[in-house]
């Protein structure tokens, strides 16, 4: 069997040593940061919620009780669904889409100008001061929006100073605070896809199309955007599925009567001691996470393989 | 509709550095015109402000009698065809050749029409339908020449397109972008460093240097009478014979070289005086082995080196008494058996197959 290995045309083009580090490294990767948690949390969202001791025990049956809370609420519960949770979801994913929106809105025009207008020591420059901000953890870097937005924050305290408002605007209270700092939270993941796919057109393309009579806006429209199509599904799909994930930024920034549906999945398995409906919310994320992916590769008209390149 | 095209003391800055400096030129309507010059001569820089993509620094371009300067590249009545061609890879033929009427609002119906018939006049008909990365080179070539149409430009640019094809179709592309030009009757600029693009299919052509323009004149012209060594160097092949100016009379100029005097007839543009540096031109096919009776105005004693079979011609590498090197070619139709390398020879070559010109940089060099 060893042998039979052996010969197979990976091991002789790749050498003994490196094919078994290779197989080793995809297996352990595969299997076990990909399967065996995913599988071991979809088993456990089926499972009634029982202390580890009493696992195996007669109390430890499959159900669907965790997924029927998150549409219909407790049991005790007069309402017909469960309209805080659902609410919290749906607030999450539509939020969601709005700030990958912007975050696409934003990313395309300065993406477009590092890649083609700006001249190389200003894209560099551009470049790294983009980056320099994600050295620091993201938890600190919503703390820092934080003190930006707060009511007696620098914003505040500078539009009162000139005099421009006499009452706090309550960012932290509508959520603005929030809005922005998820959209910031994941801004380097729309940017550089966008960037690589910006950069790899053809000059000459944007020249001919202008030569031919085609004014920038068309141009983008009809030569920029279709060949950056790859890229802005990439970083559409990373943005969305990290925002729709995101806990630190809401924990810090969302106003206190909001919640974010990955902190309620937190509270789930942290605060309430209730694994199985944890993972059932992580599950339910999870498929919204694959929808949007589809969906996206439907509405743009793009193959997987062109996405993660 | 074609339209003259006229560079009026136009110059190109980059920083301190002249891309093209003081181009004065004027291009008639319907005619085939071509840059000629190598890499780094300016020839695209001028190409480009004629097609608006870069604004003079000094001086300006006219079209039809009409300054264009502020008018940008969308809004001249030029349309520039690029040396990689830069047909659009995500539509169809039809949707590329058609791209200029689609920006301008023409119906969809309308613009199918056009498109084809111009798949017609490339003989594409009914390909349109195609992606451009299912066409051939020489077919993408014939794409972006009718997508350039499409709008009916006055001027077509052309910059090098035909240097990305091998050598049977570039020959072929010549003869067909002729006979297209011919046909719609518009004024062609062509940009090329391959002189044998320019002489075959220009009317005239402009040889620049370094940002100027060295001759401009008909083909024929420009390869019988270059105005300047470079221009006889880059047009063609030269052999050169340095020496110094001995005689002038009338029309005739004789230059003193260690390696015999050589005769010239003059030509009015050349200002030299006796004893000027000098070098006189003759090209390898203008040398000739006498025979019994010939007479030649210059004789000139070579010894053979070594020699090559290019097909149609020989071409045969010989030093002079000085130690220069020269080339001549002779058809392959004489017989030559009895050269071989060592063999010494008495070359001639007419005076008006030469020209003698005050001493300046070569091609070559």
């Amino acid at each position: 069997m060893g042998n039979y290995l052996f010969t197979q045309p990976f091991f002789k083009k790749n050498g003994k040593a490196i094919a078994i580090y290779f197989l080793v490294a995809i297996v352990f990767w595969f299997v076990f940061l990909v399967i065996i948690p995913q599988l071991y949390m979809l088993d456990l969202s089926f499972r009634s919620n029982v202390p580890p001791l009493a696992r195996g025990g007669p109390q430890d049956y499959y159900t669907m009780e965790h997924y029927q809370h998150f549409v219909f609420g407790s049991k005790t519960s007069l309402d017909a669904f469960n309209f805080v949770d659902l609410g919290v979801f749906g607030r999450t994913i539509l939020v969601s889409i709005m700030v990958t929106i912007a975050n696409l809105l934003f990313c395309y025009p300065i993406a477009f100008y590092i890649a083609k207008i700006a001249n190389p020591s200003t894209a560099r420059l551009l470049i790294v001061s983009l980056i320099i901000p994600f050295w620091i953890n993201e938890l600190l870097r919503s703390f820092a929006l934080r003190i930006l937005f707060a009511n007696e924050g620098v914003i505040n305290n500078f539009l009162t100073g000139i005099g421009v408002i006499d009452q706090s605007i309550l960012f932290i209270t509508y959520d603005i605070g929030l809005y922005t700092g998820l959209v910031y939270a994941y801004i380097l993941l729309m940017m550089f896809p966008l960037y690589n796919a910006i950069e790899s057109l053809d000059i000459n393309q944007i020249e001919a199309a202008k030569d031919l009579g085609s004014s920038s806006l068309r141009t983008h429209w009809r030569i920029v955007i279709p060949h950056a199509k790859p890229g802005i599904v990439s970083g559409c799909t990373m943005v969305f599925m990290l925002t729709v994930g995101a806990l630190a930024t809401p924990v810090v920034l969302s106003s206190p009567n909001t919640l974010w549906f990955p902190q309620l999945i937190y509270q789930w398995f942290n605060m309430n001691d209730n694994w199985s409906r944890g993972s059932a919310y992580s599950i339910i994320l999870l498929i919204i996470s694959v929808i949007f992916v589809l969906a996206m590769m439907r509405i743009f008209k793009v193959k997987i393989g062109e996405i993660i390149k | 509709m074609s339209a003259d095209v006229e560079l009026n003391n136009v110059s190109v800055t980059f920083g301190s550095f002249y891309a093209a400096k003081s181009v004065n030129v004027k291009i008639n309507g319907g005619e085939f015109f071509s840059f000629l010059g190598p890499s780094g001569c300016g020839k695209t820089t001028l190409l480009r402000a004629i097609s608006g993509f870069q604004d003079p620094s000094e001086g300006s371009v006219l079209i039809d009698n009409k300054d264009m300067s502020g008018i940008g590249p969308n809004k001249r009545p030029t349309s520039l065809i690029f040396q990689n061609l830069a047909l659009f890879p995500l539509m169809s033929v039809s949707e590329n050749i058609a791209f200029s009427l689609e920006v301008r609002g023409v119906s969809k119906g309308d613009r199918q029409k056009r498109a084809d018939e111009l798949l017609e006049l490339i003989a594409l008909e009914g390909q349109g339908e195609k992606k451009v990365h299912q066409l051939s080179g020489g077919q993408k070539q014939r794409v972006a020449i009718a997508r350039a149409l499409a709008v009916e430009p006055k001027v077509l640019l052309l910059d090098e397109p035909l240097s990305a094809l091998d050598l049977k179709l570039r020959q072929r592309m010549r003869t067909e972008l002729r006979e297209i030009q011919k046909r719609v009757n518009i004024t062609f600029i062509y940009i090329t460093h391959d002189q044998g693009e320019a002489l075959t299919m220009s009317d005239r052509i402009a040889v620049m240097n370094e940002g100027e323009i060295e001759q401009i004149g008909p083909c024929d012209e420009v390869y019988n009478n270059p105005l300047t060594p470079f221009v006889a160097t880059f047009v063609g092949e030269n052999n050169p014979l340095f020496g110094k100016v001995k005689e002038i009379n009338q029309n005739k100029i004789k230059i003193e070289t260690p390696d015999g005097d050589f005769v010239s007839t003059m030509n009015e543009n050349k200002k030299l005086n006796i004893g000027d540096e000098a070098i006189a031109f003759v090209r390898p096919e203008s040398l000739f082995m006498p025979r019994d009776g010939d007479s030649f105005d210059n004789l000139i004693d070579v010894n053979i080196e070594s020699f090559e079979f290019e097909g149609n011609i020989k071409n045969f590498y010989a030093t002079l008494k000085s130690g220069t090197k020269i080339k001549f070619s002779i058809p392959n139709a004489i017989d030559t058996s009895s050269i071989s390398s060592g063999t010494k020879l008495q070359l001639g070559f007419e005076s008006t197959k030469s020209s003698i010109l005050p001493k300046a940089q070569l091609a070559i060099d």
